[in-house]
C-alpha cells in the first residue's frame, strides 16, 4: 500500500481496520544469492539498495532478535556531515543528501528534521580547530557557519554562555544537520526492501560461517544452514564475534554507550547542540523530552546497560550547558553496544574471504551514516568492488599507516 | 557500578580507576615485523565473555591492576598486580 494523505483519510474513515503488516515473516529458504547478517539500519538499507539500485532481489536479511532492537533503535538520532578528513567528509555528505530525499524515496515518514547541529567551542584554540573543520567542509561543498557567542545565545537562549569554568566563545553550525526518527528508518527500509522481494527473517541468529577454500559458501543459523555465494556482515556491536567465525582479525572493540531522555517539557531547544569542553549532545524530541548522551562507559562491554559514573558525568555536562534543566527528571536511560574502531572510522569493504563483505566499526556515528553505508555496501557487494566513497574504509588501512583518525585520539577505541 | 579490588587498597568503586585496555597483548621484540607491531597496536580479540584488562588506580595508589572481568555480565573474577599471575576462569 502506498502511504499518502488519501490512504490516511480513507483508512481513518474505515476505522483503521484495513492497514496491512508492512513486511512478510517468511521462513528462510535453503539458498539465496546474497545474505545480509544483521537487521539493523545498515543491513536493511543495504538490502534495500541492492534490490532497488542493483536489481538483486534474491536476498535474505538475517536478524537474531527483532528488527530495530539494536543500535538503530537505541541512538540519539543525530544526523550531520560536519567531518574534516576527506574520506569522511564526502561519505557523510553523501549520506546527508540521501537523508534529504529519503522519505520520498521510501514513501515512509522517517521524520528527517534539518533543525541544525551546533558544536560549541570554549577557547581560542578550539575555535581555530573548528574554523579549520568548517573550512574543510565548505571546500567540499558542505554547509558550515562559524558563530560567535552572541549568535549562539540568539540561536539557543537557554545556553549559559558565561559558564564560569568553560565560557562559550561560539560554535560551528551546520544548518542542514538535525535528527531523524530512528525506528522509522529501520521500518522504512524494511518495508522498502520487503516490497522489492527481500526476505527479512527475524529471530534468526548466525552461529557460524561456512567457508571452503577461502570462499564463503553460506551461514549456519539457529533456523538451519543457508547457502549463499555472497554474505555481508552488518552486525554493529557484534562485529568481532562474526569476524572471529571467519578467522578475521580486526581493530575493533565493543563498548557500551548510554542515552537518556527527560520528562516532556515545552519547546526549549529547537536545534541539536553539543558541548565542546566535554562530550555531550542534546536535542528535544517532538514529544518534548530532551534526548541526550555523552561519552561511552570506557571499558569493553557487550552488556546493553551502562553504569552510574558515566550517567553522572553526562548529567553534569547537561547542567553545565543548560542550567535550566537541573531540576528535570529523567524518564528513561538505556545502553547500546558500539563497534569502536581504532581510528574512529568505519569499515565498508571486502575481506580476506572471497564473497564475504564487512560493514562495521561505526563508533558513535553510525546512525547518520545509515543511508550512505547501505548504499556503499550494496555497491561493494553487487560489484565485488568498493565505490570511491568507501574505498578508504578498508581493514588494511591500519597496517599501511593510512588511519582516518578524525579526532587524532590514537589507537584507543574508548577515546575515539 | 563495578567494584574493583586493588591488591593494595582493597575494593574500590570503578570511578577511582582509569581503564587502560586489553591486558593480554604484549610488546613484540624491537626487531619484530611491521605486521607484528600492527597486531600489537591494533588487533584485539574483543571477547564476549571473560577479558583480561588493565585498570589504573589513579584515584588511589596509582598502581596498574590486572582484572579478569566478564564483558557480558560485568562480573569480576580476580585481580592482580602487574607482573603477577592473574587467576582466569577455566571456561574462557
Ligand atoms: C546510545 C547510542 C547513541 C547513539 N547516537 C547516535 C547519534 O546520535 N547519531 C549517530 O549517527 N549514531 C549514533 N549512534 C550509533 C548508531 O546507532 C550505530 O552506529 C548504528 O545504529 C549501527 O548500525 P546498525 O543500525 O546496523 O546497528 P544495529 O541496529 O545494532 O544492527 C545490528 C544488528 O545485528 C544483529 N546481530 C548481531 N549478531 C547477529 C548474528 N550473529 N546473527 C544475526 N543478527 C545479528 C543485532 O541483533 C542487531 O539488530 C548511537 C549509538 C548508541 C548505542
Ligand atoms: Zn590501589
Amino acid at each position: 500500500m502506498r502511504y499518502s494523505v488519501f490512504s490516511l483519510l480513507s483508512q481513518g474513515l474505515r476505522g483503521n481496520r484495513g492497514w496491512q503488516p508492512v513486511w512478510r515473516q517468511p521462513s528462510p529458504k535453503s539458498q539465496y544469492d546474497i545474505i545480509i547478517i544483521g537487521g539493523g539500519g545498515h543491513g536493511l538499507a543495504t538490502a534495500y539498495y541492492l534490490a532497488k539500485l542493483h536489481k538483486r532481489t534474491d536476498i535474505a536479511v538475517l536478524e537474531k532478535g527483532w528488527l530495530g532492537g539494536g543500535n538503530v533503535g537505541r541512538n540519539t538520532t543525530i544526523i550531520r556531515s560536519n567531518y574534516m578528513l576527506p574520506p569522511n567528509t564526502y561519505f557523510y555528505e553523501h549520506s546527508m543528501k540521501l537523508w534529504e530525499g529519503l522519505e520520498q524515496d521510501l514513501n515512509f515518514n522517517t521524520m528527517v528534521s534539518q533543525r541544525g547541529v551546533l558544536n560549541l567551542f570554549h577557547s581560542d584554540i578550539q575555535r581555530d580547530a573548528f574554523a579549520r573543520r568548517g573550512n574543510a567542509m565548505r571546500l567540499a561543498g558542505v554547509d558550515a557557519e562559524l558563530l560567535d557567542a552572541k549568535q549562539v545565545k540568539q540561536l539557543i537562549p537557554v545556553i549559559d554562555i558565561d559558564n564560569a569554568r568553560f565560557p562559550i566563545e561560539g560554535g560551528l553550525f551546520q544548518p542542514r544537520g538535525g535528527t531523524a526518527r530512528h525506528d522509522a528508518v529501520a521500518w522504512g527500509y524494511a518495508r522498502g526492501a520487503n516490497a522489492l522481494g527481500v526476505d527479512i527473517i527475524q529471530n534468526c541468529e548466525v552461529t557460524g560461517l561456512d567457508i571452503e577454500n577461502g570462499s564463503v559458501r553460506g551461514v549456519h543459523t539457529n533456523q538451519g544452514d543457508i547457502r549463499a555465494e555472497r554474505v555481508g556482515i552488518a552486525v554493529a556491536g557484534h562485529t568481532s564475534v562474526l569476524a572471529q567465525m571467519a578467522n578475521i582479525e580486526l581493530p575493533v572493540e565493543s563498548h557500551v554507550l548510554q542515552a537518556f531522555v527527560s520528562e516532556g517539557i515545552k519547546p526549549l531547544l529547537d536545534t541539536v547542540v553539543t558541548f565542546g569542553a566535554g562530550h555531550f549532545y542534546a536535542s528535544q524530541s517532538d514529544k518534548g523530552g530532551l534526548v541526550f548522551g555523552g561519552d561511552l562507559d570506557r571499558y569493553n562491554s557487550y552488556a546493553q546497560r551502562g553504569n552510574l559514573p558515566t550517567a553522572q558525568n553526562v548529567l553534569t555536562e547537561a547542567v553545565a550547558v543548560m542550567p535550566a534543566v537541573a531540576r528535570l527528571r529523567l524518564l528513561r536511560q538505556w545502553g547500546g553496544i558500539m563497534d569502536m574502531s581504532f581510528d574512529g572510522s568505519p569499515f565498508i569493504c571486502k575481506t580476506p574471504v572471497e564473497g564475504l563483505y564487512l560493514n562495521g566499526g561505526w563508533c558513535y556515528g553510525g546512525f547518520k551514516a545509515t543511508p550512505a553505508s547501505g548504499w556503499c555496501f550494496a555497491h561493494t557487494i553487487a560489484n565485488n568492488e568498493a565505490h570511491d566513497l568507501n574505498a578508504h574504509f578498508t581493514i588494511d588501512r591500519f597496517e599501511r599507516g593510512n588511519v582516518i583518525d578524525e579526532k587524532g585520539a590514537g589507537p584507543f577505541p574508548w577515546e575515539q | 557500578m563495578h567494584r574493583i579490588k586493588c591488591p593494595f587498597c582493597g575494593e574500590r568503586d570503578e570511578s577511582e580507576y582509569v581503564y587502560q585496555g586489553d591486558a593480554s597483548v604484549s610488546h613484540p621484540p624491537l626487531d619484530a615485523s611491521v605486521s607484528d607491531f600492527y597486531r600489537y597496536v591494533y588487533v584485539r580479540d574483543n571477547p564476549k565473555g571473560w577479558h583480561r584488562e588493565w585498570w589504573h588506580h589513579v584515584g588511589g595508589c596509582r598502581m596498574w591492576v590486572q582484572v579478569a572481568r566478564n564483558t557480558l555480565t560485568h562480573e569480576i573474577y580476580a585481580t592482580a598486580l602487574a607482573g603477577e599471575t592473574l587467576d582466569f576462569p577455566e571456561d574462557a
